[in-house]
């Protein structure tokens, strides 16, 4: 199974399986192929697995059966420091930010940090001279200026908390980020904006970005792949172009929306 | 069957009970007078005594009055230092104690039944002793003095510290330790940066609060031999200086606002 060895191919899931409840999948046998680069979105009515998915990827969640193959590794079966030093590699922004609300901007993104810095440096806040710096550079780079280093997540937007979020994430320097509804508590013109920086920063960078996503039209504006889920299964995989009425109202289920 | 018709002439009628709880709530009331007549009559009031109690008062408080000041510098000073030692001491002790415990307690953050139960009893049993009793048995194994006095009060914070500092742990939001955990950070890391941050100011309110409390309790450790400024309201209640025993009531009555007044003062600026 194995044995598709595909340069290009960065995460390779292989007949992947949750159950919550025994006989109950949430996810059944996925298998699918991320390339290195470029975005793909998830789409896919509420509870369909989608957050799952996203979440076996990095072990948030863990999986019942199946294979995740990343790095050389199988993620699906590391555990303790081995489990750690793998997702460092892989960055994650949320839909509520996540945050931590009582510490500065500057500290929630070196907090990207923490599975490489000794535990000293942390406890004491004394990052390293390049983390700083580093931290500093993309502050800057999503859009935010030096005065909101020093301040408190919790006096931010929602916009502004999800630019720091994002930050977090590429401090990890990842060769992967997982995006978990990045924009569903954002208004329609924040959302835009937040979806233009993580193209910006994907394309800039060379980081693929999976992303799960309930905006249909934002996912064809920016992924170049897509995804349909639908009670567990993919049930379409190609380009946004190839995405039709019919497949939509196959993966939502009637079609009064459309 | 008529509530599906609107204005249908006669006329609806709503009540706040059921018959059957009207009937239950009648007992609640009967079985409450009982409770009331049965206890007054266990607790055998003397009429006597019941009687002249204005006059004893007043007597007490003529008595009382003027204070011995000249008592303050030569016994109370000492014993009020003393208490406060105790107090603040016996805090830190406890919270030493008491921090590990808690996250073991703490089921978000200890994911062990057993070990979230051996803290809970721990805590329970701690808090279930009143710090007099444990006073009475450390001055037993360690003899009278500040020792016993900071022990007793150390034992019986570890319950109030760790329970309630606990709970504060598990009311942590979840996604900002899911982010931390998602980058890779080894549990320390999740502990001193996704955990502590939220919970800071719970766990400076929950210390300062129990100082506050502690520096009450050490106050009448010393009736029982444990240190601190008891010691003396003991010695004078023993000779009848009531001079002196106004003095120290006094003193009491002052520390206690005072703290009450710093503790709040600090705790508005922290959160």
């Amino acid at each position: 199974m194995t044995a598709v060895t595909n340069e290009s191919v960065l995460l390779s899931i292989r007949n992947l399986r949750k159950e919550y409840r025994p006989g109950q999948p949430v996810l059944k046998d996925i298998s699918l192929d991320i390339d290195a680069s470029g975005i793909t979105a998830i789409i896919g009515p509420s509870g369909t697995g989608k957050s799952t998915l996203i979440r076996c990827i990095n072990r948030l969640v863990d999986p019942t059966a199946g294979e995740i193959l990343f790095e050389g590794q199988d993620l699906a079966k590391l555990s303790g420091q081995a489990l750690r030093q793998a997702r460092r590699r892989i960055g994650m922004v949320f839909q509520e930010y996540n945050l931590v609300e009582r510490l500065s901007v500057i500290e929630n993104v070196l907090s990207g940090r923490l599975g490489y810095v000794p535990a000293w440096r942390a406890f004491l806040r004394k990052f390293p001279a390049e983390d700083v710096t580093r931290a500093f550079d993309l502050i800057d780079a999503v859009g935010l200026n030096e005065d909101f280093a020093t301040r408190r997540a919790d006096a931010l937007s929602g916009g502004q908390r999800q630019r720091v979020g994002i930050a977090r994430a590429i401090m990890q320097n990842p060769a992967l980020v997982l995006a978990d509804e990045p924009t569903s508590s954002l208004d329609p013109k924040t959302s835009v904006e937040i979806m233009d920086l993580m193209a910006d920063l994907s394309a800039k960078r060379g980081v693929p970005i999976i992303i799960n996503i309930h905006n249909v039209e934002l996912a064809k504006r920016y992924a170049g792949r897509i995804i349909g889920m639908t009670g567990g299964e993919v049930v379409y995989d190609g380009p946004p172009a190839g995405l039709k009425p019919d497949h939509l109202k196959h993966i939502y289920g009637g079609e009064d929306f459309l | 069957m008529s509530g599906a018709v609107l204005h249908s002439g006669a006329p609806r009628v709503w009540q706040r009970f059921t018959p059957g709880q009207r009937i239950a709530r009648s007992l609640l009331y009967i079985v409450t007078a009982i409770a009331v007549v049965w206890s007054i009559k266990t607790i055998e009031i003397i009429p006597e005594f019941l009687y002249d109690a204005p006059e004893q008062t007043a007597d007490l408080f003529k008595r009382m009055w003027p204070f011995d000041w000249a008592f303050y510098p030569k016994a109370i000073h000492h014993a009020l230092i003393e208490t406060f030692h105790i107090a603040t001491l016996g805090t830190i002790l406890a919270i030493v104690l008491a921090l590990p415990l808690s996250f073991l307690a703490a089921r978000n953050f200890t994911r062990n039944p057993v070990l979230n139960f051996v803290a809970q009893f721990i805590f329970v049993s701690s808090r279930s002793v009143n710090s007099l009793i444990w006073a009475l048995l450390f001055v037993a194994v360690f003899g009278p003095g500040a020792l016993s006095g900071v022990l007793s009060i150390a034992f019986r914070s570890i319950g109030f510290v760790g329970k309630l500092f606990g709970e504060a742990l598990e009311e942590a939001q979840r996604g900002p330790i899911e982010a931390l955990t998602a980058a890779g950070a080894p549990r320390s890391m999740v502990l001193a940066k996704g955990y502590w941050p939220q919970v800071e100011p719970a766990f400076w309110s929950v210390a300062l609060l129990r100082w506050d409390i502690n520096i009450r309790e050490s106050a009448v450790l010393g009736l029982v031999g444990a240190g601190g400024i008891g010691v003396a309201l003991d010695a004078a209640l023993n000779n009848l200086y009531w001079d002196q025993v106004g003095l120290i009531l006094a003193v009491i009555f002052a520390v206690v606002i005072v703290t009450e007044i710093v503790t709040s003062t600090i705790r508005k600026r922290i959160i």
